[in-house]
C-alpha cells in the first residue's frame, strides 16, 4: 500500500497543455476522485499516474518512489477502464489471471486470488464465461476483478460507470464503494459526474482547465467552495449566481439584487464582507437555499418576491424557475408551497448560506 | 367532425402504405434474384464448361457436330481418361507437391513478415510510421510483369533460379503488401485501451501480439491468409520466367507447358488439370469463408 503524490506536475500535446501544473498528495487508502468537465485534464492526470501518458514536466510518486520513467506494469498499479477492455477471447477467469500469469505466479495462488475477488464481486459463477456473454454490469465487475486480483499498490478508475445505464450506474457506484470499504487500496477515480464524485471521494479534486481549483472533502467543495468554478460545477441544480451590490446603509450591510430586492447580510458574516462594501459582486445561493416561507426558518432568512415562470414537480421537491435580473434562477420548494407558474410567490432567501464572489478574481470571498 | 375524420383517416392510411411497403420489398427481391441468377450463369458458366471438357472423350471434344454444352455427351459417353492420363503419364502429382510446399511456405513467411509489420505499423508510434504504411500499400500496385526481369536478376545472383525456393522468396513480395495492409486495418480496429490494459497487465509488445493481438485479429488473419494463399497458389508469370526444369514447376505453369506442344491443345488434360488445380482454393473458400465474415472483437468493449 502507497499513497501517490503530484508535483508541479505538467502535460502538453504538441502545443495545447492539458496539464498545467498540479500538486497533489493522496494518502495511503484513501479514495480520491478528480471531477471536472471534459478536457479539464483529469484523465490525462491518471493516465500519467498510470505511466500510460509521459509526464512533460514535473514527478509523480507512488509511495516514496519517483516513477516518471517507470513502465505501467512496475508501478505496481491496476486500471479500471470505461470501455472495460476485457480481452474479448478470454473467459473471465483468465482475463483475471492474465496479469497474475505474466508476472509467473503459482497456479494454486493465482487460482486462490481470483476466487476471493470473483466472491468479493459476486462473479463466481461467471468465471468460465467470455465478455461478449456478459451485460455491461458484468463486464464492469470482472474489470474491477482484474484490478483487484493483482492487489496493487494503487486503483485507477478512468470514468469506470459512464458506459453503464443510469439505474446500473448508482447501483455500482454503491458496489466500488463496499468494494473500497472491503479491499482498502488507494484509489484515483476520474469522473465528469459530480454526484459519483461526492458520493465516492474521501477527497474530491475539482478540475478545470488543466489546473485544480479546490481540493477538499465532498462537504468542503459542496458548502465552501473556493471559486465560482467550483460553486457552480458541484451541486444539481447548479448554484444560482446573480450580479449584485454589496452596500452599506443605515441598516447594515445589505445584498442589492435589484431595485426592489435587497437582501440584508446575517450577522455573523458581517465583519468578513465589511471591506467589500460598495463593490459590485455576485451573489452565489443554491436552489436549496430558495424556498417557501417557514416558520422554523434559521436567523438571516430574508423573503423576497419571484414572478414564477416555470413550475417542475419532481415528488418529493419542486424546483421553480424565475427570472432575478436578468439571471435565470432556480429554486427549491416544497411540493406544497402553492407554487404556479405565471404567478408572484414569496420566497424565502436563507442568506446564511449566501456566497459571494469577486466578478474580477472570480474567487469566493 | 374533421377531428373525426382524421382519426379513422390514420390507421387506413397507415395500413395503406403497409402494403405498398411489402409490395415494394417484393419486387426489391425480386430484381436481386434476377441480378443474382445472371451473376451466377456469367461466373459458373466456365467452369461448368471446364467441367463436361473433362470428361469428354477426345473426338468427342474435337467433333463439330452436337451441341458442346450439353450434359448429354457425358452420360453417353463420358470418360476418365484425361484425369488417369494427367495423374499417371505427368508430372502432374510433383507440381501438385511443388505447389503447396511453395505455398504454405510463402503464406508462412507472407503471415510472420506481415503481422509483425501491421502490429509496428498500427501500434508502435515512430518516426515515419504513417508514410512507410503508405509506402507498403504502394509496392502492391507495381505489377509483376515489370517486376519479373529485376527480380530474375536478384534469384540469379542468389543462384535461387530454377528453384522452388527461389518462388519461396519471392511469393511474398506478391502477398506482403496487401496482407499488411489489411492486417494494420484489422489491428487499428482493436480498442487502443486493450493495450494499455495489457501494458499495466505487464505484457511487453511481444506478449501483448501473441496474446492479445493475434487472438483477436484471427478473422483479420484468416482473411489475409486466404488472400496469401490465392495469390502464391495462383501466380504464373514468376514461375513460368524463374523455372526451368519440369520436375520443379509448379501447377498452373506445370499444367501449361505440358499440356500445350507447340500448337497441340490437349484440352481435356488442361481442362481436368486446370479443376483439380483449383480444387484447393476452393474447399479453403468454402470452410473459412464464415472465419472471413465473423468478428471476435464483440464483447471487448462496450458493444
Amino acid at each position: 500500500m502507497a499513497g501517490v503524490t503530484l508535483r508541479d506536475l505538467h502535460k502538453s500535446f504538441d502545443r495545447t497543455e492539458a496539464v498545467r501544473g498540479i500538486d497533489l498528495d493522496i494518502a495511503d487508502n484513501e479514495f480520491v476522485v478528480l471531477v471536472g468537465p471534459s478536457g479539464c485534464g483529469k484523465s490525462t492526470t491518471l493516465r500519467m499516474i498510470g505511466g500510460l501518458e509521459e509526464v512533460t514536466a514535473g514527478e509523480v510518486y507512488i509511495g516514496d518512489n519517483l516513477v516518471n520513467d517507470v513502465p505501467p506494469k512496475d508501478r505496481d498499479i491496476a486500471m479500471v477502464f470505461q470501455n472495460y477492455a476485457l480481452y474479448p477471447h478470454m473467459t473471465v477467469a483468465e482475463n483475471m489471471s492474465f496479469g497474475l500469469k505474466l508476472r509467473k505466479y503459482p497456479k494454486a495462488e493465482i487460482k486462490q486470488r481470483v476466487d476471493k475477488a470473483a466472491g468479493i464481486l459476486g462473479i463466481t459463477e461467471l468465471l468460465a464465461r467470455r465478455p461478449r456473454q456478459l451485460s455491461g454490469g458484468q463486464r464492469q465487475r470482472v474489470a474491477m476483478g482484474r484490478a483487484i486480483v493483482r492487489n496493487p499498490q494503487v486503483f485507477l478508475f478512468d470514468e469506470p460507470l459512464s458506459n453503464l445505464d443510469a439505474k446500473l450506474r448508482v447501483q455500482m457506484r454503491t458496489e466500488i464503494k463496499k468494494v473500497h470499504q472491503k479491499v482498502k487500496t488507494t484509489t484515483v477515480y476520474v469522473t465528469h459526474d459530480q454526484v459519483e464524485a461526492m458520493t465516492l471521494a474521501d477527497r474530491v479534486v475539482v478540475m478545470n482547465g488543466g489546473i485544480i481549483e479546490q481540493i477538499g472533502s465532498p462537504d468542503e467543495v459542496y458548502h465552501h467552495p473556493k471559486t465560482r468554478f467550483v460553486a457552480g460545477f458541484i451541486g444539481s441544480p447548479a448554484m444560482n449566481f446573480m450580479p449584485c451590490r454589496l452596500a452599506n446603509n443605515g441598516a447594515g450591510l445589505t445584498v442589492q439584487v435589484t431595485d426592489g430586492i435587497s437582501l440584508p447580510v446575517p450577522p455573523q458574516r458581517k465583519s468578513h464582507y465589511a471591506p467589500h462594501a460598495g463593490r459590485d459582486l455576485i451573489l452565489g445561493l443554491r436552489p436549496e437555499h430558495m424556498t417557501e416561507p417557514r416558520s422554523d426558518a434559521a436567523p438571516g432568512c430574508v423573503d423576497f418576491t419571484a414572478d414564477i415562470e416555470v413550475v417542475e414537480p419532481m415528488g418529493m421537491e419542486t424546483m421553480l424557475f424565475f427570472a432575478l435580473n436578468g439571471e435565470d434562477i432556480c429554486a427549491r420548494v416544497s411540493p406544497d408551497a402553492g407554487a404556479a407558474p405565471g404567478r408572484p410567490m414569496k420566497l424565502l432567501a436563507h442568506m446564511d448560506h449566501m456566497h459571494l464572489i469577486d466578478p474580477a478574481t472570480q474567487a469566493v470571498i | 367532425m374533421a377531428t373525426l375524420d382524421q382519426v379513422t383517416a390514420t390507421p387506413s392510411s397507415l395500413f395503406r402504405s403497409g402494403k405498398s411497403l411489402k409490395r415494394n420489398r417484393k419486387w426489391a427481391l425480386i430484381a436481386s434474384y434476377a441480378c443474382l441468377i445472371l451473376f451466377v450463369i456469367f461466373f459458373l458458366f466456365p467452369p461448368y464448361y471446364m467441367l463436361l471438357t473433362s470428361f469428354k472423350p477426345n473426338q468427342v471434344i474435337r467433333s463439330l457436330d452436337g451441341n458442346p454444352w450439353s450434359l448429354w455427351t457425358i452420360i453417353e459417353s463420358g470418360t476418365l481418361d484425361h484425369y488417369w492420363n494427367l495423374l499417371t503419364n505427368t508430372l502432374f502429382p510433383t507440381y501438385f507437391v511443388n505447389t503447396v510446399i511453395v505455398t504454405l511456405l510463402s503464406v508462412a513467411l507472407s503471415m510472420v513478415i506481415s503481422v509483425l509489420a501491421a502490429y509496428s505499423l498500427a501500434r508502435m508510434r515512430f518516426i515515419g510510421s504513417g508514410i512507410l504504411a503508405t509506402g507498403v500499400f504502394l509496392t502492391y500496385l507495381v505489377p509483376e510483369t515489370l517486376l519479373f526481369i529485376p527480380l530474375f536478376k536478384i534469384l540469379g545472383t542468389l543462384g535461387l533460379l530454377d528453384s522452388i525456393w527461389g518462388l519461396v522468396l519471392v511469393y511474398p513480395t506478391l502477398a506482403v503488401p496487401f496482407c499488411t495492409w489489411i492486417m494494420i486495418g484489422y489491428f487499428g480496429s482493436i480498442p487502443k485501451e486493450l493495450d494499455e490494459a495489457a501494458l499495466i497487465d505487464g505484457a511487453n509488445h511481444m506478449q501483448m501480439l501473441t496474446k492479445i493481438f493475434i487472438p483477436v485479429a484471427i478473422p483479420g488473419i484468416i482473411a489475409a491468409m486466404i488472400f496469401a494463399f490465392t495469390v502464391c497458389w495462383g501466380q504464373f508469370i514468376y514461375p513460368m520466367a524463374f523455372i526451368y526444369s519440369n520436375e520443379n514447376l509448379v501447377l498452373t505453369a506445370g499444367t501449361v507447358t505440358t499440356l500445350i506442344r507447340g500448337d497441340v491443345y490437349h484440352w481435356g488434360g488442361l481442362m481436368s488439370g486446370a479443376l483439380l488445380a483449383a480444387a484447393p482454393p476452393v474447399i479453403i473458400y468454402a470452410f473459412l469463408m464464415d472465419y472471413y465474415i465473423a468478428g471476435l472483437t464483440s464483447g471487448a468493449t462496450k458493444g
